[in-house]
């Protein structure tokens, strides 16, 4: 037992990464890499276990995102034993991601990302964090973050039993109806959590005009999108279809069943990183480069289908001047959009008389199996989610491929902090508050190390500068 | 009947010829720590929860195997035996894969509640993590033997109370396993009667209902003392 005491993430990113900058022989930056370098094994070790209780299991493989991993894996259940759950556990299961969507985007964009935009990129690290947001004229919307991801985890807690992996999400439903009681403590706050959503909405928006340079040069450039897509192409993120989209939003492909998904998704390894390398098959590797999460969500989709949102996200397609936005830093705006869109889909269910239903789940017989591998699939906060099982007659896991969204966005990731960093860099010198910009670039995807790489262990973010065969030229360590 | 007295801890008590001392402790309000014992069942002092100090005894004796006598002197609660069943809970837990936060039984766990009771917050000894098999080849029950602390509860149940005899410890040592049947599938295994006794006899996560979730295995453990007292005393009804 080590009797250190690390306080982490120092880096403000959920979980811990290195960057490799390569430089050409005139010393300009010719690439870029992030790396994660440690290993947990989520796939391998769940292999044996019983499948009915897979549901327990997987949450843990997040502690951010939990109910979007134990929905797909419920989904991917439900669907080897052949059952369909009852109308009202759906609607639960909505609400569910729908709080989660909203705290994950809290966490982001409050917790880990506000720093840089509310108090500026070359403010001294030890000050750039939530803490001095709360002192800083900003304190208004900080709380307003802190509640709106409280709201979330209480919803969370409400609807499913505990804030962290809840237990009530079951392959057949949702283990407890929701009380009149709960229904009516989480309806009350959600008027103030959209004032909260609304504001930082305004300020995110009177900042876009005095970060130009970002948009321009945080992750710009053209690339296919992919997310679920609701009836009528509305936002979705519980079921729908699949569609993939490119820059100009010609549909390349529609509607695939996610049982397939391996005709149309590859999955590459590259040296120096435990992340897989996910890429939109028929365009090869690394062309077939594709992006996920809040801003593919927004361009796939005609509509949010919520007034306030839908008013926001025109304005958001008017502000980018374009209908598929392209920057990544529009990640930011996507996610606050989101939030409002949550906070507006959440009000609307909890009207649903359905809602408080006590039909919640049905019950599975013994053991039953329908067929031996099956793919369950949800819109996680940072982006689609496919859990691949394979199963044997017993219904034990034979084989589980989780396919998440942080590793589908790793090219562009890549691509990202190679954009800021030719941009900033010249030389082997690096200016200390170029770091923290470059770290912003991987911070606008949101990326949830944990479960996309399985990293443990602790490792601060570190910058390697690298020359033509790969010696490093310099290095600077943020710990 | 026959009565003899002694003393635990300090307190002077009178126990049936023949009680053990973990039954006399029980009858007056004396808790003493258990795993491997189970109203109803034999017993057989394995997992040395219930070591007890006796005066004039150099070792710990276990109170699910030991006989009261006239004028002993028990104590079930030194700093001692706090200290060993510590250990030994810490041994258990470091000898198995016993992750609550994923098991069916976790809040409805003896060796959970048996932890917490002896105080247990971490273990100091490395786990071994053994590869243990999962069957669950039976069409209503499950195994999965990296839950399992060979209590051998299932073992007795099945063979005292059912009389089936599907349970028994294969190997030595820490190759030592649960297998049913003489070591087949228990799916396989004619002799199962598929009654569930042994799901209601363990006390962990090891034996549940197939199909179970995390922290969803409810057992009803009066089911065992119940039918052991209905044969014994012909008192059928719950």
């Amino acid at each position: 037992m080590s009797e250190k005491i690390t306080i982490e993430p120092v880096t403000r990113i959920a979980g811990h990464g290195k960057i490799s900058i390569f430089l050409d022989d005139r010393q300009q930056v010719e690439d870029a890499k992030f790396h994660v370098t440690e290993y947990r094994g989520f796939e391998k070790f769940c292999e044996g276990r019983p499948l009915a209780k897979m549901a327990g299991v997987i949450g843990h493989v997040c502690g951010i995102c939990p109910v979007s991993h134990i929905l797909s894996t419920a989904k991917a259940i439900e669907k080897i034993q052949g059952i369909t759950i009852p109308d009202p556990a759906k609607k639960l299961r909505r609400l569910l991601n729908l709080a989660q969507i909203i705290q994950s985007h809290s966490l982001s964009f409050f917790y880990l990302c506000s720093p840089d935009l509310l108090l500026g990129w070359d403010t001294p690290p030890e000050n750039r964090n939530l803490f001095n947001v709360i002192k800083s004229d900003h304190r208004d919307l900080a709380v307003g973050g802190i509640k709106l991801r409280q709201l979330g985890q209480e919803i969370t807690e409400l609807v499913a039993g505990r804030k962290v992996n809840p237990p009530g999400i079951i392959p057949g439903g949702i283990k407890s109806p929701l009380s009149r009681e709960n229904r009516d403590k989480i309806g009350d706050r959600i008027p103030e959590s959209l004032n909260y959503a609304q504001k930082t909405l305004d300020t995110f928006k009177s900042l876009l005009d005095s970060h130009s340079k970002e948009v321009n040069i945080f992750g710009n450039f053209p690339s296919l999108f992919m997310g679920l897509l609701g009836e009528d192409d509305t936002w979705e993120h519980y079921e729908g279809k699949i569609r993939v989209i490119d820059t100009q939003g010609n549909i390349i492909v529609d509607s695939f069943s996610e049982d397939n998904y391996q005709d149309f998704i590859g999955e590459t390894v590259e040296p120096g990183t435990y992340l897989k390398f996910p890429y939109y098959k028929p365009q090869g590797y690394p062309e077939g480069n594709y992006r996920v999460g809040p801003l593919a969500r927004l361009n796939l989709c005609e509509k949010i289908g919520t007034p306030r949102a839908d008013r926001e996200l025109l304005e958001y397609r008017d502000r980018a001047g374009t209908r598929y936005v392209t920057s990544s830093f529009y990640f930011h705006y996507a996610r606050l959009i989101e939030i409002v869109a949550c906070l507006e889909k959440i009000q609307k269910l909890l009207e649903d008389p359905e809602i408080i239903s006590e039909n919640t789940r049905i019950k599975v017989a013994k053991g039953k199996i329908d067929r031996l591998n099956a793919v369950g699939v949800s819109e996680a906060p940072r982006g689609i989610l496919f859990h691949d099982y394979q199963t044997d007659a017993e219904s034990k896991v034979k084989k589980l491929n989780l396919l998440i969204a942080t590793g589908q966005n790793v090219l562009s990731m890549n691509k990202t902090i190679a954009q800021i960093a030719r941009e900033y860099i010249d030389g082997p010198e690096i200016p200390e508050t170029i770091l923290n910009r470059i770290e912003a670039g991987i911070r606008i995807f949101d990326p949830c190390l944990g479960c996309s790489t399985h990293a443990m262990g602790q490792m601060p973010l570190h910058v390697r500068l690298c020359d033509r065969n790969g010696k490093i030229v310099k290095e600077i360590w943020r710990d | 009947m026959s009565v003899k007295t002694l003393t635990i801890n300090g307190e002077l008590i009178s126990a049936r010829a023949g009680d053990t001392i973990l039954q006399a402790a029980k009858d007056n309000g004396i808790y003493i720590p258990t795993l491997c014992h189970l109203e109803g069942l034999s017993d057989i002092g394995a997992c040395r929860m219930c070591m007890v100090e006796v005066e004039g005894i150099n070792k710990l004796l276990s109170a699910c195997v030991t006989e009261v006598a006239e004028g002993m002197v028990v104590a079930t609660n030194t700093e001692k035996l706090k200290e060993y069943r510590r250990m030994n809970m810490e041994l258990i837990f470091a000898e198995g894969n016993h992750t609550c936060a994923v098991c069916v039984a976790n809040s409805n766990c003896e060796l959970q509640d048996t932890a917490v009771a002896v105080g247990m917050e971490h273990t100091r000894f490395s786990y071994r993590f053994p590869d243990r098999g999962v069957d669950l080849s039976h069409p209503q029950f499950g195994i999965d033997r990296n839950r399992c602390i060979l209590c051998t509860r299932c073992v007795r149940v099945c063979d005292e109370i059912e009389g089936a005899h599907v349970w028994d410890i294969a190997n030595r040592g820490e190759e030592a396993e649960i297998v049913s049947g003489l070591n087949q599938p228990w799916g396989e295994v004619d002799a199962c009667t598929a009654c569930g006794k042994c799901v209601n006899a363990c006390p962990t996560g090891a034996i549940s209902y197939k199909g179970s979730s995390v922290a969803v295995m409810q057992r009803d453990r009066g089911r065992i003392p119940f039918l052991a007292a209905a044969r014994e005393k012909q008192q059928w009804t719950r």
